[in-house]
C-alpha cells in the first residue's frame, strides 16, 4: 500500500485506510526509537526542510529528531530568519528550497490554506505542521496512535474535545480524525470559543462541561491561549477554569477508563489542574513520545521514493 | 453615420417595448425604434435572433486610476466593459488619491474622455480620504460631475457621520451608496463566516456585519429622506430589511452582484483567492433570497463590482489576497446563464434591472432606446454556448473565479455612441 497523494495535508482527505497504514507504519518506529542507539539508515541521502512560520518547540523537535533518527538531513528555516522577512512570497520560498535540493518539507504557517498552496508549488512531499486554524494532521495521528495503544481500538469510543474550538486545528483535525476511525466526537466550550457550523464536521456541541463529560472515554483537552481573552472572547481564566477547566473531581463524571490528553504546551490551572494532568489517567506525555515514531512513519511513508515492501526495522 | 439593426428582438424597458423590430440610429442619437424600417445610407446590421437592448449601465466598478494602474487604468476598464456589453459605468473613489475632490473628479473625467470607451460617471467620496471622519465637498464633487457619492471598500463606520452625509447629500438630490460592512462585526475576516470557513479554518465574516450596517442606512434614509442605495447585498436578511422599507415608502434601492447569484461560500474550498470577495460569497439561502429579490423587484440592479487586482496580489495566502473579483467581462453571459435562461428573471425585468433602473439611480442619459437619447446598444444572443477564459479578459486584471465555467448567452455587438465599437 501507498498513502494516495504526494503530500499530507489535512485528516480530511485521508481515508480511513491510509491513516491505519501511518499508525501501522509508526509501530516499528516506536521500537526503534526504544532502542539505545535511535538511528536507522532509511532516509539517508534526503533532505528534510522543517520550515517554521511560527514559534513551535514541540512539534519542530518532534520532526526535527523523527528526520535525524531516519538519518535525513535536516535544515531549519523559520520565518524570521530568512528571506520572508524580506517580502518573499510563500511560493518562492517554496521553489528556493526546491533548488536548494529539499526532498521534504515539514511547514508551520499562521494562515489557513498555505501547505496546500506550497504542496501546488513543488513537485516533492509537503508535511502540513498546522496551518492556521485549519489542520494539523499529523498531531491527529499522533492521538489516534496514543489512543490504540491504550485503549486497542478506537471504534465506538467517546471523545470529548473542550476548550477555545474556534481556533484550533488540533480540534479539526481531531474531529475528523476521531470520526474517521469510528469514535463518536463531541467539543465543548463557551459559545463564543465553538465556530458555526462545527457538527457539519461531525461533531456534537456542548456548552455545558459536565453533560459533555458524561460517560466519555477520551477527555482532549485544549490550550487556552490567554490573548483570546485579550481578544474579548470570554471573560476571564478565573471563570474560564470554573467553566471548562479539567480536575479530578469532573473525571469522576467520565468513563471510569478514560484517559486525560493535551497537544501542549499545557497552562496548568487554567484548562486543567496538576492533578489531573498527571494522573494516572494522563497520557499526555506518552503523546509527545508517540509523536515521534508517527512522524518518522509520515516522514518514511512520502519520502522514501518508489514503493519498499515493508517497513524497515534496521 | 446611420446604423440600421434590423429584425432584432428589441428590448425597452423604459417603454415597456418587446419585440421584434429595428432600430435606426443618427449622428450617434437613437432616431427611431419601429418594425420595417429603412434608411438608404444606413450600414445594416441583422439581428435576427438576438436581442437588441440599451447598452449595460453598470453602476459600480472599480477603475483603479489615478494610483492602482497596474490592476486596471481607465482605459482597460473602460475597453473590457464594451467587451462585456457595458457602455456607462460608474466608477468607485477609492483612488489614490481619493476621489474626494473636483481635480480628481476631473482627471477621471478627462482620462475617460482620451479613452473614447465606456462612459464613465465618477462617483465622489463621502468623506475625505474616505476616512469616515470629516464629510468631503460634496456639492463640488456633484458639480464635477460626481453621479453619486460612496466610501464603497472603507464603508463609513461611524453613524454620525453617515447621517449628517445623508442629510447633506439629501438637499443636493446626490444618491448615497453605502457599502454596508460593520468593521467591528466583520473584523478580520476573509470569508463568509459558516460551515465552510470553520472547515477551513479561516476567518468568518458573519451576514450580521452587513445587515446591522443595512438596517442603519435604511433607519437614517428614512429619517433624512436621503436617496439611498445598498451596494452588492448579499444576505437573506438585508434583502428583506429593503423590502420592508420599500413597502414603507423608504428611499431606497439596492443592487447585487453576480457572484452573489451564482456561488456560495462552498467556492472557497481549495483556497482560491479568486473567490475572496468582499461581501464574502454566502450560503445557499442567500443566494436563493437574491434570486427571489431580483425576481419580486426588490433588488432594482445588478452591478458588477469590478474589482481587479494583479496576479502577484492574488497568488499569495488566502488570508493576504486582496477582495475582490474583475467582472466586467462574464456580466451579461452570468445574468443570462443564471437568471434568464433558468427563468428566474424574464427578459424585459433583467434588461431594466442593468440598463433603465441603474440610469434613473444616477440620473444619467443612459440605458434606453428612446429617440433622441445616445445611440448605446448591443446585441446579445442568448443562446449562444461560451467559456469563460480570462486570457481573453481585455482588462488588465484577470482574477475571475469563473474561468473555466461555461454560459449561454453572449454579448455579440456593442454600440457606442452609433459606432460599432465590438463585434465577436
Amino acid at each position: 500500500m501507498t498513502l494516495r497523494g504526494k503530500d499530507l495535508i489535512g485528516i480530511e482527505h485521508m481515508s480511513e485506510m491510509e491513516i491505519q497504514y501511518i499508525l501501522d507504519t509508526a509501530r516499528p518506529m516506536k521500537e526503534i526509537i526504544s532502542r539505545p542507539i535511535k538511528k536507522v539508515p532509511t532516509l539517508k541521502g534526503r533532505t528534510v526542510a522543517n520550515v517554521f512560520y511560527e514559534p513551535s518547540t514541540r512539534t519542530r523537535t518532534s520532526f526535527e529528531l523523527a528526520a535525524k533518527y531516519l538519518s535525513a538531513e535536516g535544515v531549519n528555516v523559520s520565518g524570521s530568519a530568512s528571506s520572508v522577512s524580506k517580502g518573499e512570497s510563500l511560493k518562492d520560498t517554496a521553489r528556493t528550497l526546491e533548488a536548494l535540493g529539499a526532498d521534504v518539507i515539514i511547514l508551520r504557517h499562521p494562515m489557513p490554506g498555505a501547505a496546500a498552496m506550497m504542496a501546488q508549488t513543488v513537485p516533492f512531499p509537503v508535511v502540513n505542521a498546522g496551518d492556521g486554524a485549519h489542520e494539523h494532521p499529523t498531531q491527529s495521528l499522533l492521538d489516534l496512535f496514543t489512543v490504540q495503544e491504550v485503549k486497542g481500538t478506537i471504534k465506538g469510543l467517546q471523545i470529548v474535545v473542550v476548550g477555545d474550538i474556534m481556533h484550533s486545528r488540533v480540534a479539526r483535525s481531531g474531529i475528523l480524525a476521531f470520526k474517521k476511525m469510528g469514535a463518536r466526537v463531541s467539543v465543548c466550550g463557551p459559545t463564543t470559543l465553538v465556530p458555526p457550523g462545527i457538527e457539519e464536521l461531525g461533531a456534537r456541541v456542548y456548552n455545558n462541561l459536565d453533560e459533555a463529560l458524561d460517560g466519555a472515554d477520551i477527555i482532549y483537552v485544549l490550550r487556552i491561549q490567554k490573548e483570546r481573552q485579550e481578544e474579548g472572547l470570554f471573560p476571564g481564566l478565573r471563570e474560564y477554569a470554573r467553566l471548562y477547566g479539567i480536575n479530578k473531581e469532573r473525571l469522576k463524571l467520565a468513563s471510569s477508563e478514560a484517559v486525560v490528553m493535551h497537544p501542549g504546551p499545557v497552562n496548568r490551572g487554567v484548562e486543567i489542574t496538576c492533578d489531573a494532568a498527571d494522573c494516572k489517567q494522563s497520557v499526555i506525555q506518552a503523546q509527545v513520545n508517540n509523536g515521534v515514531a508517527v512522524r518518522m512513519a509520515v516522514l518514511y511513508l512520502l519520502a522514501r521514493g518508489g514503493e519498499a515492501s515493508s517497513v524497515p526495522v534496521d | 453615420m446611420c446604423l440600421l439593426i434590423k429584425n432584432g428582438i428589441v428590448i425597452d424597458p423604459a417603454r415597456n417595448i418587446k419585440k421584434n423590430c429595428d432600430v435606426l440610429t443618427e449622428n450617434a442619437k437613437i432616431a427611431s425604434v419601429g418594425e420595417s424600417l429603412e434608411s438608404p445610407d444606413a450600414e445594416i446590421i441583422d439581428a435576427a435572433g438576438k436581442i437588441v437592448m440599451p447598452g449595460i449601465v453598470d453602476m459600480h466598478v472599480h477603475l483603479r486610476e489615478p494610483g492602482f494602474e497596474a490592476k486596471e487604468t481607465i482605459q482597460t476598464g473602460t475597453f473590457a466593459a464594451l467587451r462585456g456589453g457595458v457602455t456607462s459605468v460608474a466608477c468607485m473613489p477609492n483612488t489614490n488619491p481619493v476621489a474626494d475632490n473636483a481635480s480628481v473628479i476631473n482627471f477621471i473625467l478627462n482620462r475617460a474622455k482620451e479613452a473614447g470607451n465606456a462612459r464613465v460617471y465618477p462617483v465622489g467620496a463621502i468623506t475625505k480620504n474616505s476616512e469616515g471622519k470629516l464629510l468631503s465637498e460634496i456639492a463640488e464633487l456633484k458639480d464635477a460631475g460626481a453621479a453619486a457619492i460612496s466610501d464603497d471598500g472603507r464603508p463609513v463606520n461611524s453613524a454620525g457621520v453617515m447621517r449628517r452625509a445623508m442629510q447633506y447629500a439629501s438637499m443636493l438630490d446626490l444618491p448615497v451608496i453605502s457599502h454596508c460592512e460593520n468593521l467591528d462585526l466583520a473584523g478580520e475576516g476573509v470569508m463568509h463566516e459558516g460551515a465552510v470557513s470553520t472547515a477551513l479554518g479561516l476567518k468568518g465574516i458573519p451576514a450580521s456585519a452587513e445587515e446591522v450596517m443595512v438596517a442603519r442606512d435604511i433607519i437614517l434614509a428614512e429619517e433624512t429622506g436621503c436617496r439611498l442605495h445598498i451596494a452588492h447585498v448579499s444576505t437573506a436578511r438585508s434583502i428583506q430589511l429593503v423590502r420592508e422599507a420599500k413597502a414603507r415608502g423608504v428611499n431606497v434601492t439596492a443592487e447585487v452582484a453576480p457572484h452573489h447569484f451564482t456561488l456560495t461560500h462552498e467556492a472557497v474550498k481549495g483556497y482560491n483567492t479568486f473567490t475572496k470577495v468582499n461581501p464574502p460569497l454566502r450560503e445557499a439561502k442567500d443566494v436563493e433570497a437574491v434570486k427571489e429579490g431580483l425576481a419580486d423587484g426588490t433588488i432594482d440592479v445588478i452591478a458588477t463590482d469590478h474589482a481587479p487586482h494583479t496576479m502577484e496580489e492574488k497568488d499569495v495566502e488566502y488570508d493576504l489576497a486582496p477582495f475582490g473579483i474583475a467582472g466586467v467581462e462574464t456580466a451579461a453571459g452570468l445574468i443570462w446563464n443564471e437568471l434568464v435562461k433558468p427563468g428566474i428573471l424574464n427578459v424585459e425585468d433583467a434588461v431594466a434591472k442593468i440598463t433603465l433602473n441603474p440610469a434613473r439611480i444616477l440620473g444619467i442619459c443612459a440605458g434606453t432606446l428612446v429617440p433622441g437619447m445616445p445611440a448605446d446598444i448591443i446585441a446579445i444572443e442568448p443562446n449562444k454556448e461560451w467559456e469563460v477564459d480570462p486570457e481573453f479578459f481585455a482588462g488588465r486584471s484577470k482574477n475571475t473565479p469563473f474561468a473555466g465555467k461555461k454560459l449561454t448567452g453572449k454579448v455579440l455587438i456593442t454600440i457606442l455612441n452609433g459606432i460599432m465599437v465590438y463585434k465577436h
